[in-house]
């Protein structure tokens, strides 16, 4: 069985830990350049207030109802989800960080003590010791998790968790929810399939496989399978939400030295950075988390996470293999044997909003500087299309050194190395 | 310990730890007493890592700054930082920081016949007993006091 467990309105209710008196009011939290909505409080998405709609068009309702409007916060709200992440990561025995605020755990073994006294005990946990609310979806694919996930945010009866067991309460769900809120499924499947009479996730788990296959590829097919309760779907398959660009792996044998832990991290944050540009958008947050075996002797257990907030957004691989290389020195913990690690780039904004954006008086750089930064930028990926990626690199990602050395140790993996890590945004 | 600043309040400043830096310093456990030296004090190689003794929940523990005199009694004065540890059971006689009517306040909280009152530790103040309609709540227990000497 796998929980996903989402955090509600992440950075609103980051707000209101530290602002109890936001409880039972509208709140909002707005993107830093442009102050468009990126997080609602439940009363603020029940005024109507669309998720990235900008502040200033909705005004009239703002004050009407005296919403509560926040800037951004990005380092309380990574510090917040690392808070939350390492909390859960003492719950379960393995556990995969999906985004910013949500994340996946493994509950295997779990039955034994009742799944749902256990889950309604993490999400007490969560609340207790963080201050945050959150969600919890528990099914056997992780499909299934997300579906649950969203039953239980829709029905506050549920008192934030749902189950679906077996497959009659995973076919009764399926039946209530519209096609295009399963995740995995794009707005162009969407439409494709609404067009042929595929409305809700229940009518995709009971389509024909063949032409699942056919039209919506192995993507599909898998999301199909996983909605009949088989579990297939790799989690590194599916496209993250739009607020984060992660590339995370695991080794394919235990590393234990800082430097090659600290090279792969420098690869990691180079291919998000890499992908970063490709989405034309710039990182305010830059996430590094590493972590052992979940099979490792409890005391040798490590999940270590930290965010660093850049003082000005970029899409610079140099700076963000800096301060990645700075978190992996925060968290890192010597004599223990690392099996994954990866890096997470949050705070997105695209570069259109900000472009214009006059220089802050605090900028620790001046315009001309980034200017400079972003044609080397756009040298280091000419070069890299047309050469091959890795051609050009900074010294501290060994680059296809480092992925040499892990082909040795595990040749299968490296095969599908391009494939997996890099989890892309939907559009 | 670094402290970064994560949110102002009329009442408290809250902050969050930097727990990954480290000073470790000798423990001297025979500490000041004068008289006959202890017959361990050749051994002593106990290091205390104050991150280590004072944060005993990582994920779940939160500094404040304290603003005003209200506690001062139970040592807690203005400008000190106070260790507050959300994921503790609040206990009868705790010292707690509590959300009370749109503000923050750090009181004794004890549990009486007449419901749950906050106790100041300054004559100055009066006891504030908590009216069922009020908006309140025990956002974290206080378990250390850092207060500057000098």
């Amino acid at each position: 069985m796998f929980a996903l467990v989402d955090c509600n309105n992440f950075y609103v209710s980051c707000e209101r830990v530290f602002n109890p008196g936001l409880n039972g009011r509208p709140v909002v939290v707005l993107s830093n350049n442009d102050g468009c909505f990126i997080s609602r409080s439940n009363e603020a998405k029940a005024l109507g207030l669309p998720m990235g709609g900008p502040a200033f068009r909705f005004r009239k309702t703002l004050e009407a109802h005296r919403v509560a409007l926040y800037s951004a916060n990005f380092a309380l709200y990574g510090d917040m989800s690392s808070r939350v992440m390492n909390t859960l990561a003492a719950l379960a025995p393995s556990m995969e960080v999906y985004s910013i605020d949500e994340a996946f755990l493994d509950m295997t073994g779990f039955e034994r003590i009742g799944l749902e006294t256990y889950v309604r005990s993490i999400r007490h946990r969560v609340r207790r010791d963080t201050g945050i609310p959150v969600s919890i979806g528990l099914a056997p694919t992780k499909t299934l998790a997300k579906l649950a996930n969203r039953m239980a945010k829709k029905n506050p009866q549920f008192e934030g968790v749902c189950i679906l067991p077996d497959r009659e309460a995973a076919r009764r769900a399926m039946a209530s929810m519209e096609v295009g809120d399963v995740w995995g499924i794009g707005r162009r499947h969407t439409e494709f399939l609404n067009l042929n009479g595929v409305r809700t996730a229940l009518d995709l788990a009971d389509a024909p496989p063949a032409w699942v296959r056919k039209h919506l590829h192995i993507t599909g097919a898998r999301v199909q399978a996983e909605l009949n309760g088989d579990s297939c779907l790799p989690l590194e398959l599916v496209r993250p939400p739009k607020q984060s660009i992660c590339t995370s792996r695991s080794f394919g044998s235990a590393v234990t030295d800082e430097a090659a832990l600290g090279q792969a991290v420098a690869h990691f944050a180079t291919k998000c950075a890499l992908k970063l540009r490709g989405e034309g958008e710039l990182a305010a947050l830059v996430t590094v988390f590493i972590c052992t075996s979940p099979f490792e002797q409890k005391h040798r257990r490590y999940y270590g996470t930290r965010t660093a907030s850049l003082l000005l957004a970029t899409q610079d691989t140099l700076a963000i293999v800096r301060a990645a290389a700075a978190v992996l020195g925060d968290i890192f913990k010597p004599g223990l044997s690392y099996k994954k690690a990866g890096v997470i780039l949050g705070g997105l904004a695209p570069v259109a909003a900000t472009e214009l954006r006059q220089a802050s008086f605090f900028d620790p750089e001046p315009l001309q500087v980034q200017e400079t930064s972003s044609k080397l930028m756009q040298a280091l990926d000419a070069v890299n299309s047309r050469y091959g990626q890795g051609t050009l690199r900074i010294a501290a990602d060994a680059g296809t050194g480092w992925k040499q050395r892990q082909e040795k140790l595990s040749p299968h993996y490296t095969t599908s190395w391009d494939d997996i890590i890099e989890v892309r945004v939907d559009s | 310990m670094k402290l970064i600043r994560i949110c102002n309040t009329p009442r408290i400043d809250f902050y969050t730890a930097d727990l990954t830096t480290k000073l470790e310093l000798p423990m001297a456990s025979t500490l000041l007493s004068a008289g006959f030296p202890s017959p361990a004090e050749d051994h002593i190689e106990l290091k205390l890592d104050l991150n280590r003794a004072l944060v005993k929940h990582p994920s779940a523990t939160f500094y404040g700054r304290v603003k005003g005199s209200s506690m001062i009694e139970a040592g807690i004065a203005e400008g000190d930082i106070i260790v507050i540890d959300k994921s503790l059971e609040p206990k009868d006689g705790d010292i707690a920081v509590c959300f009370l009517d749109g503000e923050f306040t750090v009181k004794r909280i004890s549990s009486g016949a007449e419901g749950l009152c906050l106790l100041p530790a300054n004559s100055e103040f009066k006891p504030i007993r908590i009216a069922e309609e009020s908006e309140f709540q025990i956002w974290g227990i206080v378990t250390y006091v850092i207060h500057k000497a000098r």
